[in-house]
């Protein structure tokens, strides 16, 4: 006989079971992490008082009272939160947290973060304190007063370190994520700030050696390769090289040897920020079968998109304007503004909080686009599953940030071999089975499942619903 | 042709997809109480824990159901017409079927101990199990969890998680020595200590106080110790489920009796996972088998005897894994338990532990050919140690290759040589 209380369940428990609010109770701070926030409160107050024109903005001292409680604070914070904890996955209360499941605080951070990118676009004149008060630093390391690049430029380098800080810290025993970890603030810190500042102290173009076509879409237009080769010294025509070696050889070959990988979560800026700042909203990324038929026909879409208005502009250029005369130009204006500003920016960053950290990287980057159809279809890596082990807890597909259901194919035994994944390796971090592991070894099996060729397993695959 | 399944677990899941495959055009019905889909039982730790929500935890999307054609029932079954072969439902028709899988799964058990339906007392199995912790656990400061396994330590994790702290009472000399060897076992120990949990060891549940109020208000140990809490954890194992059939045609014993094809002894009905116990030919106890893999594996066997395929249901070679707080455990094979319970003749154990405790590998072996391999702390390659036990590799077969069988994520410190030079002279 059946008991009588379980015949009286019958909850729907997703939309009433476990969707009320999470009675859990927050474990209470330490005096040493109340007063690491307690620096970033009073940080926050000395950077808007700074805003204002006192005789310390523009100073060193305005500088480092603006910036340094709340970097000291914030790294501070992250350290002490973790440090006393056992080596392990840290992702407790994630869903009960307002902040990281899409609570109100969620969308204040989400309005913010979208806000400062139009003010940073479209108004930067409102940002005229904050700009002010790195001029000393500008100064400094590129010659010249801060303008609204700089301070872009400057903030997100904070935000990849104080939240790459919390990364290394959150993964202590995860050394490939420690690892990548410190590749992304490195990368970001040396090649995606001070060099191109520093270049641009000794008279030379202000030059991004981790970017490059077609993420950093005009580094191959005609107007942006004349001016690189036309700039004295000659490091103009090494930046031109180095663009099209990346673009036409590192893509294919690096892809081919260790995945996209190389470069979406081990040196572009973008992802960099993804994986440190973007980590505590990774789970939100949407898992549909809907999302990644949207994601397909958009990412794409984008990447045809760039590549006929580069060919356009060229073919502009040597006809000099007789044949796409009037397309070409407006066509990369509104790449620019669609795709560069739009997307990549505003909804790619903004959206961090409602939508997870890799909508950009996910739906809008022509790169990764590229990179994906070589990982796809031309490459060694793949995510490999443990046997029969998998017990389908869905921690993997959770934590994707590409929104990719790693479960669907490791309950069945099979390889991860999808376009998007960016290789962060959380899925296996996170395995409670020991399950998934990344791999870059020669092996070409299931790659062009269900055909002979990959240009046709990769239209297949435009259709394909599993 | 309609299938009707009695669970949507892992097995009757399993079943209905492998029936699908087999057979296009049979209806078939999937039927639970507990779920309106299918979802992850071992995932209900994530649930609470908060690093998933219920949703994340579902295997396959709503879709998939109707696109495979699989119906799903929500509702109880509170006794099978086996005569007229029907269901009888709670509020509900009854429901026709041709063919019958009772895939129930099973029970936490409970003793009969003083206090055990008190409010604040449960296991860890299901939804209901889950919803009854989410209430119960509001407020509370201090929780007891009675019987050293797999649960017992997830149930842990998961109130520790929310800053409740835990006291285990342990029968064992050591956690979970009753399956574990004793070195590894002690790891455990070790870790529930350094989380600030405590655990007493040799020590049973005696008694469950009432609050006055009908709910817990502490227990009182077999050495009369008397611990204050408001939630007791009852995870002393489970048993077969099987309510449904008892006083009904369909013999079982501790389980749903069935064949090696996972029949019962009715025609056109079966069982299999948790709930079923295979009867096995000659010597030897009956098979109950209670984890997710071989529940997915009978799920499949049973699919295809439904589909009147002739196959049989061969447990292969032992795997398991686990994870006890931050310490993963994978096994294959025949590894012994401290109590010495297994029988392997010529047994020889070779074992390496790192100075932190937090790695470990065993061989057990025979002196020609390796049996078992249990690794702690390390992540090891499924097929490479099925293959080697299957091919009756020698011992130092394995350690020459041990290497191939590492699974840990790329940059991860490898051990292997160190746990070779340690092994070779244990075997000398």
């Amino acid at each position: 006989m059946i008991d009588s209380k379980v015949l009286d369940y019958d909850y729907d428990e997703e939309q009433v079971g476990f969707k009320e609010p999470p009675k859990a109770e927050t474990k209470p701070l330490t005096l040493f992490e109340k007063l690491s926030l307690g620096l970033v409160g009073v940080g926050v107050l000395l950077f808007i008082i700074l805003l204002f024109n006192t005789p310390l903005r523009g100073t060193w001292s305005g500088f480092f009272l603006a910036y340094g409680p709340l970097v000291i604070g914030g790294a501070l914070y992250f350290w002490l939160s973790y440090k006393d904890t056992e080596p392990g996955i840290k992702n407790d209360g994630n869903f009960f947290r307002n902040i990281t499941s899409r609570g109100y605080l969620a969308w204040i951070a989400g309005i913010f973060m979208t806000g400062f990118y139009v003010v940073l676009y479209w108004w930067p004149q409102y940002l005229e304190g904050g700009i002010r008060i790195l001029d000393p630093h500008s100064q400094l390391i590129s010659g010249a007063p801060a303008n609204q690049w700089f301070l872009y430029g400057f903030i997100y380098t904070i935000a990849v370190l104080v939240f790459g800080i919390r990364m290394l810290m959150k993964y202590r025993g995860n050394r490939y994520q420690q690892i990548r970890t410190m590749s992304v603030m490195t990368v970001q810190l040396g090649f995606a700030f001070l060099l191109p500042n520093i270049l641009k102290l000794f008279s030379q173009p202000e030059f991004y050696f981790s970017y490059f076509w077609p993420l950093k879409y005009d580094y191959l237009f005609p107007s942006s390769i004349s001016y690189f080769t036309s700039s004295s010294a000659g490091l103009g025509l090494f930046f031109v090289f180095w663009g099209l070696v990346m673009t036409f050889v590192a893509v294919p070959v690096l892809t081919y040897f260790f995945g996209k990988r190389w470069y979406c979560s081990w040196v572009c800026g973008c992802g960099g920020l993804a994986e440190t700042m973007g980590d505590p909203w990774r789970q939100l990324s949407d898992k549909s079968v809907r999302a990644w038929k949207i994601e397909r026909w958009m990412i794409h879409s984008v990447l045809v998109f760039i590549v006929i208005v580069t060919a356009a502009l060229w073919i502009n250029s040597f006809t000099e304007g007789r044949v796409l005369g009037s397309f070409s130009g407006p066509a990369a204006k509104w790449y620019g503004f669609l795709i560069g500003a739009i997307f990549s920016g505003v909804v790619g960053v903004g959206f961090y909080p409602l939508m997870g950290s890799r909508v950009w990287c996910r739906f809008g980057c022509p790169l990764a686009a590229a990179l994906g159809i070589f990982q796809r279809y031309f490459s060694r890596f793949r995510i490999t599953t443990n046997g029969g082990q998998c017990m389908s807890c869905g921690n993997c597909s959770t934590y994707c940030e590409m929104g990719i259901d790693v479960r669907a194919y490791a309950q069945q035994g099979k390889n991860i071999i999808r376009s998007s994944c960016v290789g962060c390796g959380v899925c296996s971090a996170v395995c409670p089975r020991g399950v998934l592991k990344l791999e870059n070894g020669k092996t070409y099996g299931d790659r062009f499942e269900g055909s002979a060729r990959p240009i046709q397993a990769f239209i297949d695959s435009m259709k394909h619903v599993p | 042709m309609h299938i009707a399944i009695i669970g949507n677990g892992i097995t009757g899941v399993s079943a209905a997809i492998r029936l699908r495959q087999l057979k296009p055009d049979w209806k078939i019905t999937m039927i639970s109480g507990e779920s309106d889909y299918h979802y992850s039982r071992p995932a209900l730790m994530y649930i609470f824990m908060g690093h998933m929500r219920y949703k994340d935890t579902k295997p396959y999307e709503n879709s998939f159901w109707s696109r495979n054609d699989i119906d799903l029932v929500r509702g109880w079954v509170t006794e099978i017409d086996v005569g007229s072969k029907r269901l009888i439902m709670h509020k509900r028709d009854p429901i026709y079927y041709d063919k019958l899988l009772i895939a129930t799964g099973s029970k936490s058990n409970k003793f009969g101990w003083p206090g055990q339906d008190l409010i604040g007392v449960q296991g860890l199995y299901d939804l209901m199990d889950l919803r009854d912790l989410s209430e119960n656990s509001e407020g509370v400061k201090n929780a007891v969890v009675v019987g050293g396994g797999l649960i017992g330590i997830e149930l842990g994790e998961m109130l520790h998680s929310r800053g409740i702290h835990v006291t285990f009472l342990v029968r064992e000399k050591s956690y979970w020595d009753n399956v574990l060897p004793g070195e590894e076992s002690s790891m455990i120990n070790r870790i529930i200590k350094r989380e600030n949990m405590e655990l007493l060891l040799e020590t049973e549940l005696k008694e469950i106080l009432d609050d006055g109020h009908g709910r817990v208000s502490g227990v009182i140990t077999n050495k009369d110790e008397r611990i204050d809490c408001g939630i007791v954890g009852l995870t002393a194992g489970v048993s077969p489920n099987i309510d449904l059939v008892k006083g009904s045609s369909i013999p079982s014993g501790r389980g749903i009796l069935v064949d090696s094809g996972l029949r019962t002894q009715i025609e056109d009905i079966y069982s299999a996972g948790d709930c079923a116990e295979i009867v096995t030919e000659g010597e030897g106890r009956n098979l109950i088998q209670q984890v997710w893999y071989t529940g997915k594996m009978q799920g499949k066997v049973v699919g295809e005897t439904m589909a009147e395929m002739d196959s049989v249901y061969d447990p292969g070679i032992w795997y398991n894994s686990a994870k006890f707080l931050n310490l993963e455990y994978q096994t294959y094979g025949q590894v012994n338990n401290a109590q010495g319970l297994l029988s392997i003749p010529d047994e020889k154990n070779v074992y390496w532990e790192h100075g932190n405790h937090l790695h470990s590998l065993r061989l057990v072996h025979n002196g020609s050919e390796v049996l078992g391999v249990n690794v702690m702390g390390l992540r090891y390659s499924h097929k490479v140690c099925e293959s080697w036990i299957r091919d009756r590799r020698s011992p130092e077969y394995v350690l020459d290759n041990l290497s191939q069988a590492n699974f840990d994520p790329e940059f991860f410190r490898k051990y292997e040589s160190e746990i070779v030079g340690r092994l070779r002279e244990q075997i000398i």
